[in-house]
């Protein structure tokens, strides 16, 4: 489709011979403590975001333990009421803030990033260093807040309970919030002008990977939406210091202008979670099947348009907050017309499946867990934005499970294919084949026996946030913590076999999965400066010329990952005249 | 490497001063754009409240210091042409006036923040501060009038320590039903808006003492002006929101009569 150089020429390339690893590579540059701390290297520092989230993940993943142990019984069987509330504050700050906001982003996107469009780093490193240590203050605020008691008020904060009733932490915990926001601002400013300013010649923006595309369209959330939660944060902390009442009704405040400011940014907050793991899954899908993506413009406009779309459309939170009766017309027309971009997405995605040479290692496997996962939670989001449905399953069990559907079903699952797809190249290891796959089996398992039951016990009426319910749902209680666990030690293979690998995995080759992104074209690990820097890449293809057998700088890929045929990859001819090793001018 | 790789101005992983400018000026928009939507969102928490108690609002601005906030918009206005003129000392190359002219622009600014906190000091002087002072204040003053007819209590000789606000607002409190609670909501916004820009303030007038001592040390030649004119763009944006505050918070009660 968008093959500029005249027809003949990217197939004259000859294949890269596979250069050893090299001897000089980000990873051993310097192994100090310090020269991992104070790094501006963007690789790097994708990887101190990449061991902050992970910790972070594990913190919520304990908090949602004791939700779902505690709901075992119908009068709690675990912990106290009001540690219960703790409990899912937690759970949700933690998850939402301090892993699915950064996770794609701050992990893969400053990471490849800048490999994927062929520049050295991005465009601020000292930025993007500084949003390392702004996320963790905001995070260890969080955590201490956490330590010493926790937050009762629900990840929403809503006034006046936040301000004026609650006796828990709530300051540190927001203060926390409203730094790590600033890190999140960083991140999205940084990626926005690299991409604008910083592609190698010949990446056109319809050359772009759309990873790059749905980084894009996420950056322009993280500015917009950010700094107005940071705002009605600011406003929340001085009611609470104060006791001043900017929100509370009893000093003539508005509880609702709260709840419009909050989900102003945390309606299209969920689609900073969700755009950037469509990005990964456009990458694995096409890789995997060896297709070229179907419709590359509209999956690429699909993205602008969540986001643009995503930001008119925050007041379906408030169907049954009292909001005017046209105004919740209006935002569920428009929670509806969000959900032709994604469709738009999930067929394109589908019609890329067809007919291509589909393989099953674990990064596909996590992007069609994404893709089936995803599809069931837009679909129930559906019934949320419908005004007369929503009466009915508002703040029940159903908005939990569709929630995390597609933040935990999506969002959680591409994260996985993008950490498995992208390990190669990050560590230089190959992981185990056979754990992973089944890893991600078990994850996809595990994750229905936990939320299918709560699509039914919410239908039923079961509110969410309760710590009792009636004794009826406690077989699907039962089974959604039974399924956690399994969802649980899902989580926990890839720590293990991912953390193995470093030890005694394969090494790496240059481009492992035979893909075609520039990222593929440094040796696995990368070196300093990503490329050798005699010869940055000159893009001449799109992203993903599988059928045509070539990477984007129009060089045959190497033989394609188990399970492909072999006679898509043709030009095998040229060996001995490629480029010479890019090892020997690393300084 | 190429001659063009020498500049030191040169960041390494850029290809040339071309794009390193063009990353920063994109940046520096970008980050503006940020700051529209921070300051927007308290705007848009002001309109509402504005819209809904307009009269209050009104009683609330008419106390605040005018003189004050018109001498410290002068200053900023002043300050965003001496930034301009040092964004074109720096293009001339011209390094003593570069510094000169940021110089002149720090000292606008610190006489703004002078200026704000004599105009802070003397508003918790009056106790014109939500919470607590400002309860007790109008309560002693409303205590004085209480059972008074509205003619009699404009009449009311108040004790010599009663704040005027006080006053002017416990006769309008007990009679043209203007409620207090939302006279403090103005006040509030009052003290975070303009709290806010003075952290704005403040932050810029480091920001620009770091590009005077980087113009003394000659890291700012001619052809890297773009720190001094994203500096300034910041500079220009400080200057803006503060021309929305002044009419927002000073003007809306200018015309009141009591
Ligand atoms: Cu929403």
């Amino acid at each position: 489709m968008s093959i500029a150089a005249p027809q003949g020429a990217p197939a004259a390339a000859p294949v890269p011979p596979e250069p050893g690893p090299l001897p000089v590579n980000y990873l051993n540059n310097g192994h100090s403590i310090w020269s991992w701390l104070f790094t501006v290297d963007h690789k790097r520092i994708g990887i101190l975001y990449l061991v902050s989230i992970s910790i972070f993940f594990v913190a919520g993943g304990i908090a949602a333990g004791i939700v779902r142990l505690n709901l075992l019984q119908s009068d709690g069987a675990i912990v106290s009421e009001d540690a219960y509330n703790r409990a899912f504050t937690a759970h949700g700050v933690m998850m939402l803030f301090f892993f699915l906001i950064p996770a794609v982003p701050a992990v893969f996107g400053n990471f490849f990033i800048p490999m994927m469009i062929g520049t050295k780093d991005l465009a601020f490193p000292k930025l993007n260093l500084a949003s390392w240590y702004v996320f963790m203050l905001g995070a260890a605020l969080a955590i201490w807040s956490v330590l010493v008691g926790g937050i009762d008020t629900g990840w929403t904060l809503y006034p006046p309970y936040s301000t004026r009733a609650s006796q828990s932490n709530v300051i540190p915990g927001v203060l926390g919030v409203f730094i790590s926001g600033f890190s999140s601002i960083m991140t999205g400013l940084n990626i926005m002008v690299t991409i604008h300013k910083m592609r190698a010649p010949g990446m056109t923006w319809s050359r772009l990977p759309l990873f790059v595309w749905s980084l894009y369209a996420t950056s322009l959330i993280q500015l917009l939406a950010t700094p107005v939660v940071a705002i009605t944060l600011v406003l929340l902390m001085v009611e609470r210091a104060w006791g001043v009442g900017i929100f509370d009704p009893s000093l003539g405040g508005d509880p609702l202008l709260f709840q419009h400011m909050f989900w102003f940014y945390s309606h299209p907050a969920v689609y900073i979670m969700i755009l950037p793991g469509m990005g990964v899954i456009s990458e694995v899908l096409t890789c995997f099947s060896r297709k070229n993506i179907f419709g590359y413009h509209a999956v690429a406009w699909s993205s602008m348009g969540i986001a643009v779309v995503g930001f008119l459309l925050w007041a379906h939170h408030m169907f049954v907050a009292g909001i005017s009766f046209y105004a919740a017309l209006l935002f569920s027309l428009l929670s509806m017309l969000v959900a032709v971009p994604s469709a738009i997405k999930v067929f394109n995605w589908t019609a890329t499946l067809y007919r291509g040479s589909i393989s099953f290692q674990a990064p596909m496997l996590f992007s069609i867990g994404f893709v089936v996962l995803f599809i069931i939670g837009g679909l129930t989001g559906l019934y949320l934005a419908t005004l007369g449905t929503d009466i009915h399953l508002h703040d029940t069990y159903f908005v939990v499970a569709h929630f995390h559907f597609v933040m935990v079903g999506g969002m959680v699952m591409g994260y996985f294919a993008g950490l498995h797809y992208w390990w190669p190249k990050m560590t230089g290891r190959m992981y185990s084949d056979f754990w992973s796959r089944f890893a991600a089996c078990v994850i996809v398992v595990g994750f229905f026996f936990t939320f299918i039951p709560q699509f039914v016990i919410g239908y039923h009426g079961m509110p969410r946030r309760y710590p009792n319910y009636p004794q009826e749902f406690q077989f699907f209680n039962v089974m959604s913590t039974a399924g956690a666990g399994v969802l649980g030690v899902g989580y926990l293979m890839p720590a293990v076999y991912l953390t193995l690998s470093l030890i005694n995995g394969k090494r790496a080759t240059a481009n492992p999965w035979s893909a075609t992104g520039l990222e593929w074209v440094s040796q696995s690990p990368p070196p300093i400066f990503n490329f050798d820097e005699s010869k940055m890449p000159v893009v001449v293809c799109g992203p993903y010329e599988y059928s045509l057998g070539v990477d984007q700088m129009g060089r045959t890929l190497p033989d394609a990952p188990t399970g492909a045929p072999a006679e898509l990859h043709e030009g095998t001819a040229a060996d001995g005249h490629g480029p010479t090793s890019p090892a020997k001018q690393e300084s | 490497m190429s001659a063009k790789h020498n500049t030191p101005a040169l960041k390494h992983h850029f290809e040339d001063l071309g794009q390193q400018h063009a990353c920063e000026r994109l940046g520096i928009w970008m980050f503006l754009a940020t700051e529209i939507l921070f300051f927007g969102g308290i705007f848009g928490a002001y309109t509402v409240y504005r819209y809904l108690y307009p009269h209050e609002f009104e009683v609330a601005s008419s106390h605040l210091n005018r003189t004050i906030a018109t001498i410290n918009t002068i200053f900023l206005i002043t300050s965003s042409l001496t930034m301009t003129l040092a964004i074109r000392a720096a293009k001339l190359g011209n390094k003593g006036e570069l510094i000169r002219w940021l110089f002149v622009t720090a000292a606008l600014a610190t006489a703004f923040m002078v200026m704000k906190g004599f105009e802070y000091a003397e508003d918790f002087h009056e106790h014109y501060v939500p919470g607590r002072m400002f309860q007790d204040e109008l309560k002693s003053a409303r205590d004085e009038i209480a059972g008074k007819s509205e003619e009699d209590a404009k009449k009311h000789q108040f004790k010599p320590e009663r704040q005027k606000w006080a006053k002017e607002l416990a006769v309008q409190v007990n009679h043209k039903h203007v409620d207090p609670g939302k006279v403090q909501l103005f006040l509030c916004f009052y003290y975070i808006m303009t709290a806010i820009h003075g952290i704005h303030i403040i932050v810029g007038i480091g920001c620009i003492l770091w590009v005077a001592w980087e113009a003394w040390r000659g890291t700012i030649p001619p052809e890297n002006y773009s720190t001094v004119e994203v500096v300034s763009l910041y500079w220009h944006l400080v200057d803006a929101i503060w021309l929305f505050l002044m009419p927002l918070l000073y003007l809306t009660g200018a015309g009141y009569k009591h």
